[in-house]
């Protein structure tokens, strides 16, 4: 990286005779150096600015229904400002949240350990592994609308509507790649000196990984599920075409079942003030329970490392 | 390594009366492993070929003419028809328009937190910028809607549309009768925001990997910060900048909800960036739920869904090749 290539044009046309000149020169340099600088602090205050936007927003109008209510009752049409009516919750929504998150989380989880086991302990460089970890990448990035779409076709059509189940193994879609870049991850960091010293002690290569590895690396497994949950639990347009949404609370999988992110949607669209005003109150408790989850995963990683 | 973990658990150089300890359990982990592996094949060759299969209908209805059909009618039960036009259109403009605007923000903020940031502020800065992406897009829908979307029309479109429209050549982009505040912009400005973060953390990553001693040796003969950062950290990590804005166009390419608030959902071809759009996503996720199992409109929504995964795939694998020497 020689000065002749460094661009800058000032650089270039420096040793200046003239003390006049380089003085105006060093003087430019530093001007914009500092413009640069302050640009990019205040492009920072703006990326801040946002999410305090955001944040503040989310506050200001989701604790205006923020009550006992919402956790209890069940979707309620609109009150057309008619306080004597009853209100409505989000019951519905949190139950069919949780179920659909915990089962693709149950399902989504071990086959993306699995699966970062296969890339860090089998395949490190074979064709096959760079071919799996190619794939996997390219889930944990593409449109989730499409796993919708594949789910539809897979699930939905056969069974001949719109269903729970339908919409925790869209979910359980989204889990597997994000586990499975953490786990790989994770297992990769393990010096490989703790993998001889089992195998040295007559340990068969499973027993290595599951009591052994697993272990050294449970901290950063565990953040990649929290990273995976806190995905997952705002994802809404795969669900609109898996498990659909419902306005009573159900626990039953081969059924439509509501969910935090797409009552938060239907209410938001309702037009009513009041609906409107319960789905910013969905939106608080989705945003806080995601950015809470993301936060511990975060902490826990940091402690370990 | 892998070679003598390999004989060691295959248990080879062991004498050979020994029972050789473990060896089905190997072969069953091994097994699973493998399988899971296959698995997450599966289902990327499933959902390419479901996409294809479901869109299949439309395909042979209208060939190669779909793709630029700017018709979507599916109204008039005898005329119904249905063109990828007007949806491709506005999702490659709304996410080009995103990184247009995303990028010179995450570069600064990734200049920022690598080299003009105290130590004790590096953390939650980045904390904080990181948080943006986990915000659910949802929420930048309703945020968007209720919050930029009015911002747009009255401090924007309201306050400047004129001017903007008077400038020459380029005017007629923001010549519009739309003044709904959900346009074309809207959804380019809430997708720019949506993937500054990840823009912002792959080039932040890729900065921190400049080897100290290069720059250095720039601070050394008299270089200013931004000298250094010009003349040093982006022709070292070009390479893997432009990987992180594949990435992140790869997320707006597919982004969904966020989109369908603020975007107006209008099936004509916009004439301006104040306009309504629609894009594959949003189409898809705005008429899906309301079509007949096995219409031709839901072919032809299957029809655009494959395309916007091939969109994507080009777009998520060009950036991962970029990115592949960067990030290990």
């Amino acid at each position: 990286m020689s000065t002749a290539t460094m661009g800058a044009g000032p650089l270039r046309s420096a040793p200046a005779k003239d003390m006049a000149k380089a003085r105006a020169l060093g003087r430019r340099r530093r001007l914009v150096d500092s413009l640069v600088r302050w640009a990019c602090i205040a492009a920072t205050l703006v990326g801040l600015f946002f999410l305090a936007s955001i944040m503040l927003t989310l506050v200001w109008r989701g604790m205006a229904a923020l009550d006992l209510t919402i956790f209890t009752t069940e979707f309620r049409p609109t009150r057309f400002g008619d306080d004597t009516l009853p209100k409505g919750g989000l019951l519905h929504a949190i139950l069919g949240s949780l179920v659909q998150v915990a089962i693709a989380t149950a399902i989504g989880t071990p086959v993306g350990l699995l699966v970062g086991t296969y890339l860090a302990e089998y395949a490190r460089n074979s064709a096959m592994g760079n071919a799996v970890r190619f794939v996997s990448d390219v889930l944990l990035s593409a449109p989730s609308i499409l796993i919708g779409l594949f789910i539809y076709q897979l699930v939905v059509l056969p069974m001949g509507g719109f269903s729970g189940i339908a919409g925790a193994l869209a979910l359980a879609i989204i889990v597997i790649p994000v586990v499975v870049r953490t786990t790989e991850d994770m297992l990769q960091l393990i010096p490989n000196t703790l993998r001889e010293a089992v195998i040295a002690l007559g340990a068969p290569k499973w027993k290595m990984i599951t009591l052994v590895c697993y272990k050294a690396a449970l901290s950063g497994i565990v953040t990649g599920i929290l990273l995976a949950v806190a995905r997952i639990a705002g994802e809404t347009a795969p669900l609109l075409l898996t498990s659909f949404g419902n306005n009573i609370a159900s626990l039953d999988l081969s059924k439509a079942m509501a969910s935090l992110p797409i009552s938060i949607y239907q209410q938001a669209n309702s037009g009513f003030p009041d609906l409107i005003e319960i789905a910013w109150t969905g939106a608080l408790l989705v945003t806080l329970g995601v950015l809470a989850i993301n936060i511990c995963a975060r902490l826990l990683l940091r402690r370990k490392i | 390594m892998q070679q003598t973990v390999a004989a060691g658990a295959a248990g080879l150089p062991v004498s050979g009366q020994r029972r050789k300890p473990g060896s089905l359990g190997d072969r069953i982990f091994e097994a699973l492993c493998t399988g899971a592996g296959i698995l997450v094949l599966l289902t990327l060759g499933g959902i390419i070929v479901t996409l294809f299969i479901g869109g299949l209908p439309a395909f042979e209805r209208y060939g190669v003419q779909f793709l630029w059909s700017d018709a979507w009618n599916p109204v008039e039960d005898h005329r119904e028809e249905y063109g990828a036009l007007i949806a491709v259109f506005g999702t490659v403009v709304s996410s080009i328009l995103a990184i247009i605007f995303a990028v010179p923000v995450a570069f600064g903020i990734a200049f920022f937190l690598t080299e003009l940031a105290p130590d004790w502020l590096k953390r939650p800065v980045g904390i904080a910028i990181e948080l943006l992406a986990a915000v659910p897009s949802i929420i930048y829908g309703m945020w968007g809607l209720f919050v930029l979307v009015p911002f747009v029309q009255m401090h924007i479109q309201l306050a400047f549309g004129e001017q903007l429209a008077a400038i020459p050549l380029i005017g007629f982009i923001f010549e519009s009768n739309n003044f709904a505040g959900t346009s074309l912009f809207s959804a380019s400005l809430v997708l720019a925001i949506m993937i500054l973060p990840f823009i912002a953390a792959t080039m932040r990553d890729v900065f921190e990997q400049v080897p100290p001693v290069y720059k250095e040796s720039a601070y050394g003969v008299g270089a200013t910060r931004w000298e250094v950062v010009r003349g040093v950290v982006i022709p070292y990590t070009r390479i893997s900048v432009v990987g992180g804005i594949m990435l992140g166009l790869g997320r707006a390419l597919g982004e969904t909800m966020a989109v369908t608030f603020v975007i107006g959902n209008a099936n004509r071809m916009p004439e301006s960036v104040f306009d309504a759009s629609t894009t594959i996503a949003s189409v898809i996720a705005m008429e899906f739920p309301e079509s007949l199992a096995g219409s031709l409109k839901q072919s032809a929504l299957f029809a655009l869904g494959f395309l916007l995964f091939v969109i994507s795939f080009v777009v998520l694998a060009t950036s991962r090749w970029l990115l592949r020497s960067r990030l290990k």
